[in-house]
Formats: C-alpha cells, sequence, structure tokens
C-alpha cells in the first residue's frame, strides 16, 4: 500500500511538472473525448430521428400482413384474418399499441390536379397511440373515428393539389373484383410530417369508410404493433408472432425496411470507427508526451531503481501518470460534451442542406442525442487503449539499468 | 564480520576501438563498521568497484558478496531488495527526486520499504535535525543549496538505518565548507551507528578521515592502506 502512494504521489506531480506541456496534451485528449461523444451524438441523433421517422412512417416496429403484400401491396393481398379476429388474439397475448390498416394506392383529385397516394384506412385513436404520421394535425381537425367520412392529407400535399382544408377531392382505387372504386371527400384536416416526403405520400380517412368504398368487409392490409423500444424487437415479434393464427406473415421494422435496419448497424459500425480514429490521433500525442517524460527524467529513473524501487513500480508510475492524464482529460472532455449537448438541446437548423438531408430521410432539425453506451464505449477506448499505448514508454523506463540511467548526460 | 567481499572482479568497458579494463581482478573485504575511502584519478575504476559493490553494475566475472549474501546472480528484483533494506547510496549529483519535498525524499526510501507514515514521520524528523536540516522539510530541491540537497540524500541514505553505506564522489560539488560538514557528518554517523561506509573520492580532506584507503589505478588495487595499524 505503501509503495502505491508513492507512486501515485510521484506520478501526480510528475505530471504537472512541465504545465504546459501537460495542458496542451490535456486539452487533446479533453477535445477528442468531446469529440467521439458530441459528434456521436449528433449523428446518432440525426440517425434515431431517421429512423423514427421512418418506422413512423407506418411500419410499427413488427408488422402484420399477408406473405405476399410486401412484393405486391394491393388489395388482393389482404390479410387472412378478419381485423377483428386479429384485435383479438394481440389484446389476449397482452399487447395493446397496434393499429389495424387497409393500405392501398390510390390517386387523389383535386379540382386542379392529380396524384397518386398511399390511401390508408385507419382508426385514428390507435394510430395517436403509436404515434404515427397523420396523427400531427396542425390545420384543420383529426379523424375522429373509424366511420369519419373525411380525408386527411398532408400539406405538401395540400399545396401540390392546389386545395385546403374544406375542399372536396376524390379517391380512386381498386376494388378486389379490379374495378374501380371511388369515393368524393371532404380535406377535414392538413398533417405535418418531418419530411416533405411523407407529406406528400399518404392521405388518411376512416378505416370502416375505406373498407365500404372497397367492398372489402372487415380485412385489413396490415397491422402495426408498437412496443417500448425499437432497437429491442424480438420479444415483441416473438409475442405477436404467437398470438398470430395462420399464413400471415410477421416481420420486425428491421426487415420490412432494410435501409432503415442497415442504417442502424451501420450506425453502431461508424461509432466504433470514429472513437478509434480519434484515439489513434490522440495517441500519437499521449505516447509522444509519455516519452518525453520519460527521457527528462532518465537520472532520476536510475536514482529511483538504484535506491531499490523495483523495475515493477517503475513501470506502474508512467502507467498511473498516463491515467492521471487519460481521466483528466475524459472527464473535461465528457462535461464538454453534456454541456454542449444541453446549449443544443434546442435541436441544430440545419434547413439550409434539408433537401440534401431529405434524400436519404434526415429531417431539417438535429438533435443531438447522448445514448450512454456510447459514452461508455468512447471512455473504455480511451482508458484501454490510452493503457496499451503507454505500456511502451514504461516498459521502457522499467528496463533502464541503474548505473547507465544515473550517467545519462 | 564481512560488510563486502569482492573476488577477483572483471569489467571491462568499449569505448570506440578499445577495450578499457575498469576492474582487473580486484580483490577487497571490508568489514563492518569500517571507513574506506577509494582513491583513484578519473578512469581509475573507483566508481566501477562502488557500482558492483551496489549490485548496480553487471560484471564480467569474480564474485560479489555483501552482508554474506553473494549478490552478482542475484536477479534485478532481488538486487532492489537488497539494495531497499542493506545499502545506502549518496551520489556525486542528482540525488534527489525534484517534485518530492525533503522530508519526502528522506521518507522515500522508508515509504517503498512499507515502514509506516507515523515511524517515517518521526525518523525523518529526527534525522534532519540530525544533518542540521531541521525545520527545511518542506523545502523542494530546487529551493536548496547544493550542501543542503547533498545532506538530504544523506539523511536518506542512513535513515533506514542501512549495513553499508556507499557514496560516489559526494563532495565533488561542494565547497570546502559544506565539504567539511557533510565528511564530519559521515564519520560522526560511523563512529555512533556503526554503518560501513565506503566513499569513491580524489578528495584529499575525505581521505583523511578515513580509516582505511584503497589506491586504484587502471582497474586494479595497488596500495591498500589501513590507517589504524600505523
Amino acid at each position: 500500500m505503501n509503495a502505491l502512494k508513492i507512486i501515485v504521489k510521484l506520478a501526480w506531480r510528475n505530471l504537472w511538472r512541465n504545465h504546459r506541456r501537460t495542458i496542451v496534451m490535456l486539452s487533446a485528449i479533453s477535445i477528442g473525448a468531446w469529440a467521439m461523444i458530441f459528434m456521436t451524438s449528433l449523428v446518432r441523433g440525426m440517425v434515431n430521428e431517421m429512423l423514427r421517422d421512418g418506422i413512423r412512417a407506418l411500419p410499427g416496429h413488427v408488422q402484420v400482413h399477408h406473405p405476399d403484400y410486401r412484393d405486391d401491396p394491393s388489395i388482393e393481398n389482404l390479410m387472412n384474418t378478419t381485423r377483428e379476429e386479429l384485435a383479438a388474439s394481440l389484446l389476449a397475448a397482452g399487447i395493446e399499441r397496434f393499429s389495424a390498416r387497409v393500405r392501398v394506392p390510390a390517386v387523389i383529385s383535386s379540382e386542379r390536379e392529380s396524384r397518386g397516394v398511399i390511401l390508408l384506412g385507419v382508426d385514428p385513436k390507435r394510430e395517436a397511440a403509436i404515434a404515427a404520421i397523420g396523427s400531427r394535425v396542425t390545420e384543420g381537425r383529426p379523424l375522429t373515428d373509424v366511420g369519419d367520412g373525411g380525408v386527411i392529407i398532408g400539406r405538401r400535399l395540400a399545396e401540390k393539389l392546389e386545395t385546403e382544408v374544406g375542399k372536396r377531392i376524390v379517391l380512386m382505387s381498386q376494388d378486389p373484383d379490379n374495378e374501380i372504386a371511388d369515393r368524393g371527400f371532404r380535406v377535414v384536416g392538413l398533417y405535418e410530417a418531418n419530411l416533405e416526403i411523407q407529406e406528400e405520400a399518404f392521405a388518411f380517412a376512416g378505416r370502416m369508410t375505406i373498407q365500404q368504398m372497397l367492398g372489402i368487409g372487415d380485412f385489413v392490409s396490415e397491422v402495426a404493433v408498437v412496443g417500448d423500444d425499437y432497437r429491442v424487437v424480438d420479444p415483441l415479434l416473438a409475442s405477436v408472432r404467437l398470438s398470430i393464427d395462420g399464413d400471415d406473415e410477421v416481420l420486425p421494422w428491421t426487415e420490412l425496411d432494410e435501409y432503415l435496419g442497415t442504417m442502424m448497424m451501420v450506425m453502431d459500425g461508424f461509432v466504433i470507427i470514429w472513437v478509434v480514429i480519434i484515439f489513434f490521433a490522440l495517441s500519437f500525442g499521449l505516447v509522444n508526451t509519455l516519452v518525453m517524460a520519460v527521457f527528462e527524467r532518465v537520472r532520476e529513473i536510475g536514482l529511483m531503481l538504484a535506491l531499490g524501487m523495483r523495475p515493477s513500480s517503475i513501470l506502474g508510475q508512467i502507467i498511473v501518470e498516463s491515467f492521471f492524464l487519460l481521466a483528466i482529460g475524459l472527464v473535461v472532455g465528457n462535461l464538454l460534451a453534456c454541456l454542449s449537448i444541453i446549449v443544443l438541446s434546442e435541436g441544430i437548423d440545419i434547413s439550409i442542406v434539408a433537401e440534401g438531408m431529405e434524400m436519404f430521410g434526415s429531417a431539417s432539425v438535429l438533435y443531438p442525442e447522448m445514448e450512454m453506451q456510447d459514452v461508455i464505449l468512447a471512455n473504455v477506448v480511451v482508458l484501454v487503449l490510452g493503457f496499451l499505448a503507454s505500456l511502451s514508454p514504461a516498459w521502457r523506463a522499467s528496463r533502464y539499468e541503474p548505473v547507465e540511467a544515473i550517467t545519462k548526460v | 564480520m564481512s560488510a563486502v567481499r569482492c573476488i577477483d572482479l572483471c569489467k571491462t568497458y568499449r569505448q570506440g576501438d578499445q577495450d578499457i579494463k575498469a576492474l582487473d581482478h580486484v580483490d577487497i573485504e571490508i568489514v563492518e563498521g569500517d571507513f574506506v575511502c577509494l582513491s583513484a584519478p578519473s578512469g581509475g575504476g573507483k566508481t566501477t568497484l562502488l557500482n558492483a559493490i551496489g549490485g548496480l553494475d553487471i560484471l564480467d566475472s569474480g564474485e560479489v558478496w555483501v552482508a554474506g549474501q553473494r549478490i552478482d546472480c542475484m536477479s534485478k528484483g532481488e538486487l532492489a531488495g537488497l539494495r531497499l533494506k542493506q545499502i545506502g547510496f549518496v551520489f556525486q549529483a542528482y540525488n534527489l527526486i525534484p517534485v518530492l519535498t525533503a522530508r519526502e525524499n528522506v521518507e522515500f526510501v522508508m515509504q517503498v520499504q512499507g515502514v509506516p507514515a507515523d515511524e517515517r514521520g518521526c525518523k525523518s524528523e529526527a534525522i534532519l535535525e540530525e544533518v542540521g536540516l531541521g525545520g527545511l522539510g518542506d523545502r523542494r530541491p530546487a529551493e536548496m543549496s547544493g550542501g543542503q540537497q547533498q545532506r538530504v540524500a544523506v539523511a536518506r541514505a542512513i535513515v533506514s538505518r542501512p549495513t553499508l553505506v556507499l557514496a560516489d564522489e559526494p563532495t565533488a560539488n561542494l565547497d570546502s565548507k559544506t565539504s567539511g560538514e557533510l565528511i564530519e557528518l559521515f564519520a560522526e554517523l560511523n563512529e555512533t551507528h556503526g554503518t560501513t561506509f565506503v566513499i569513491a573520492t580524489h578528495d584529499q580532506r575525505v581521505m583523511a578521515y578515513a580509516k582505511r584507503l584503497v589506491k586504484m589505478l587502471d582497474g586494479r588495487i595497488v596500495d591498500d592502506i589501513d590507517k589504524r595499524a600505523g
């Protein structure tokens, strides 16, 4: 214990022996740690928002649909079980956050324009519970129930159609007999989404209204189920699979939207690569600092060895000094990163590049999101690799022959 | 009883194209409580012999025995343990650890030995008082004169009561007054504590205090004078 105390004391005092060099190195480690955590938080925030947006754009965390629905999302591939039976099965399994939808391609026509959209017949209350797009109505009113005869469209679509709340539009699709099914609707509300592309793509109406329009009874196209965390879907997937009878397919969002699923894995890989790259840049400075520190203290090290200090204690001294340097740098870097994230918690406006960002599904406001796993990863990488980087100079110091070290000029 | 026994020590250094014999078949035995001066011109082999006795240097051949233990075949760790417990060192310069205060420098060896803090504190205060540095324990080496620094080094070398103190040119960087005081201190410690001193020097004033004067030339012992005998 005494030997450890003297090692710690020497390491601490030697650290501050050359204030300027130590402060420069501490600044480098702090900025490095800040960059690791803060930049990861920015990218994590952007990707998480993309993932959430993607999931809000209807797949849910887990989705049930006809086995052929993904290849041909048409009226012909409705689910094999009625909505009522599906709902009863899910509720019996304790799954409450789900929404059964009719989802068909349609043409929407205003007085002036026509466009292709995805028409969704939804239960407004259930959609709101799973926070899907279309829930954020900013003008007019939201849909009230499954029998609502109005339609909600995105603000952007309304602009394109040159229509507005209160005006009539016509929705036209295909029924199961391949006949045209159409109906006039009044636009009762406009919704906003994070991405303009989503505002253009979807039109929402009451589920029963659409079922009647298409003549499909109580059948639906898909059931979106939402759990607590989109990253952990396996337990939910298993429960849904257990509760659903028949031939319908149950898939997690990562398979429904492979781009998003891959994005999540790529993000985790990116964090590791980013952290390691920054560390390597830092490690040059760290090793250089320690090598210089050892080089300047050769005679002292020789003296300590001559006085009976064991080589392992010299090794420990350099490693502890490196640990102090890394630990202080990390504390400052972590605090700076937390501070930056708090200051920018209202979001960073990147609307100047919004169009480009939207191309790959990102919103125009970036919210940094600090995840504990990223913070732990950054700190562990710096400490562990820093320890490994300090081994070489420390080992060198402990290998000196006392008599050669003392007489070193 | 022998404090140190060296048998047929040989050590050759390579300098450029030349082999220099630093120790050339040296035999010497030093009894406990002795006060020995090794005297030689520069390059005569006295520092090499001192380093060999302290287990700091690796020899080409020969045997070194300290306090009854053969040390020339010990491992680095064993040698460190021996130096820690049995031998006190005073070097010519760069004797102290600059980031520690005088008191901490004195306590350094005891702390590595594992002596409890209270005991270290009492011993270091007492020894600093004994070497005339009472009240200066909190100063760092940079705040002390060369003489004061050497006194701290002496205090550190003897505070844990080693059986043997090895000093290499301890007065080389000191003025005559400070040198005199330091040698008187060595002599007093030798008398009062019975510590064996082996001092490499070519300072005549130091030699004057020696009980035994060993002269070396070109790595060999050329004269060995026991003043008590004469």
